[in-house]
């Protein structure tokens, strides 16, 4: 009887607070959705854990891309030498950046194992069109991982995630940095043929995979 | 041996940092005024690395049973949590302090002189504190980026906050200075092994890798110096909003016991003081409680 009296009021809070809900999934909710269950695909497929690079991409390509922002990425990475990139580099660079995080971002799922996540409650209200959702990853040793998003409410009303911290760097600004000094150096075509560079030599290269 | 050689290195950053100001060299980035020295460092200890560190590290990694590296782990953490500790009392956080002074009783313990980390399953979870944090938090500016000969990328204000941190670590007081040698070569061994997954991610991330490392890292330490918030305000009510949350994490450690330390009363499963002005049914605070609660 408690526990129903109990469950209907958590519903009425529930319904009460989350109007945007409604519009779509909520930001916390779809990070959450999309990190177990990449979690759970990558600790329960042992083709993942041993490395096997198709397996990897499938599941990063079905699950993970359609929620990020790739080229909102690209577009803050690059910083004010956004406006000076013609539309085709524009493309380009955000194709290539794109290329580039599938493989590092391969290359950690393989590397799960035991790991557990916590979600924080989030700081948002429902007017936010950006919000950040927070996490941390408990691993074997040491202190737990910074695992936080960034996501912005498109104009069909659906979350994509735009920038992701790692320990505390965003991976945007991390970026930046590098970006700026290749492009001050070669131009946006100098940035886009470094990164195709990179790729090509990742592509070749087996995934390691976690000891 | 090779605490005499951090030391020594430390200190000789300390002087070269104090020549090169002195000169001021010039770079193009604000942050970096010393990239050329620090480039340098960089590809030593990038040479170091890849010559004894990391071979040795991948060793231990793949000849050490996993709990024996845990432990190790646990052991060398559970030393850095009172410093961490003491810090976080600097810092004004009584309630992280008390809690990882508290971790420290209960892993040098129960968990047989650290080696088990029992205090993070009771739900203690670990702070990293150091006193370059301390200064930060207390308002001193990271200054330039420096890379340290062998322990890696810093800041100014770091460095002159690492021979406190060297002297407040408990590690080598009243062993023989053989034994203190051996566990510090396996600590950093220990170290760089955690670090072995995410240092191949970076080879394959990051187009340069000083560059990258560096920015990365200045971000790092500007979340932990404000523990993952924008500053000293944000993380004030970032704990505040915490403790409500979980207040009574202590009191599952001492489930039997009176509790004298747990800084929080027990039995309040009524909500504290603060929480009284908010509308009741409200179960997580939307928005950061602003008002001090129960640190002092």
């Amino acid at each position: 009887m408690k526990l129903i009296k109990q469950l209907l009021a958590a519903a009425t809070v529930a319904m009460a607070t989350s109007t945007f809900a409604i519009a779509a999934e909520a930001p916390d909710a779809l990070v959450k959705r999309i990190s177990n269950d990449v979690i759970d695909t990558a600790k329960s497929d042992k083709d993942i854990q041993a490395g096997n690079r198709k397996k990897v991409m499938d599941l990063v390509e079905t699950k993970i891309l359609p929620h990020v922002d790739f080229m909102r990425m690209t577009q803050q990475a690059a910083g004010p030498h956004w406006r000076s990139a013609t539309p085709e580099q524009q493309k380009n660079l955000a194709a290539e950046f794109r290329t580039l995080l599938i493989f590092t971002y391969s290359g950690a799922l393989s590397q799960i194992k035991n790991e557990t996540v916590d979600f924080k409650p989030m700081r948002a209200s429902a007017e936010d069109k950006e919000v950040e959702v927070r996490s941390s990853v408990n691993v074997a040793r040491g202190e737990p991982v910074t695992l936080n998003y960034r996501l912005a409410k498109g104009t069909d009303g659906n979350w994509k995630i735009y920038d992701i911290n790692v320990l505390g760097a965003w991976l945007v600004e991390t970026y930046k940095g590098t970006f700026a000094t290749e492009i001050n150096k070669s131009g946006v075509d100098g940035l886009i043929k470094t990164l195709s560079e990179r790729n090509k030599k990742l592509a070749s290269a087996p995934i390691k995979p976690a000891k | 041996m090779k605490t005499s050689i951090f030391f020594g290195s430390a200190r000789a950053a300390v002087l070269l940092l104090v020549a090169l100001t002195l000169t001021g060299c010039a770079s193009m980035n604000e942050k970096d005024p010393y990239e050329n020295y620090n480039r340098s460092v960089f590809n030593f200890n990038d040479a170091v690395d890849r010559n004894a560190l990391k071979p040795a590290a991948t060793a231990y990694k793949a000849v050490l049973p996993s709990f024996v590296q845990t432990g190790v782990n646990n052991f060398f953490g559970n030393l850095s949590d009172l410093w961490s500790s003491a810090n976080n009392v600097m810092q004004g956080k009584g309630e992280r302090g008390l809690s990882d002074f508290t971790r420290v009783l209960i892993n040098s313990t129960f968990g047989l002189v650290g080696v088990i980390d029992i205090a993070s399953d009771a739900g203690l979870p670990k702070h990293n504190e150091d006193f370059g944090q301390t200064l930060g938090y207390w308002g001193v500016p990271s200054g330039p980026y420096i890379m340290l000969p062998l322990l890696g990328p810093s800041t100014l204000r770091d460095t002159a906050g690492l021979p406190v941190d060297i002297a407040a670590d408990p590690w080598g007081y009243g062993i023989t200075s053989r034994a203190r040698n051996i566990g510090t070569v396996v600590r950093v061994v220990d170290q760089r092994a955690v670090l072995l997954d995410a240092s191949n991610l970076l080879e394959d991330a990051a187009l340069d890798r000083y560059e990258f490392i560096r920015d990365g890292y200045l971000q790092r330490r500007k979340s932990q110096v404000f523990d993952g918030e924008d500053s000293r305000k944000a993380a004030k009510e970032a704990r505040a909003e915490e403790e409500l949350a979980a207040p009574k994490v202590v009191k599952t450690v001492y489930s039997d016991d009176a509790a004298p330390v747990a800084p929080v009363a027990p039995e309040a499963a009524k909500p504290m003081p603060p929480v009284a002005t908010m509308p009741a049914e409200t179960t997580v605070p939307a928005t950061p409680v602003s008002s001090e609660t129960t640190t002092k």
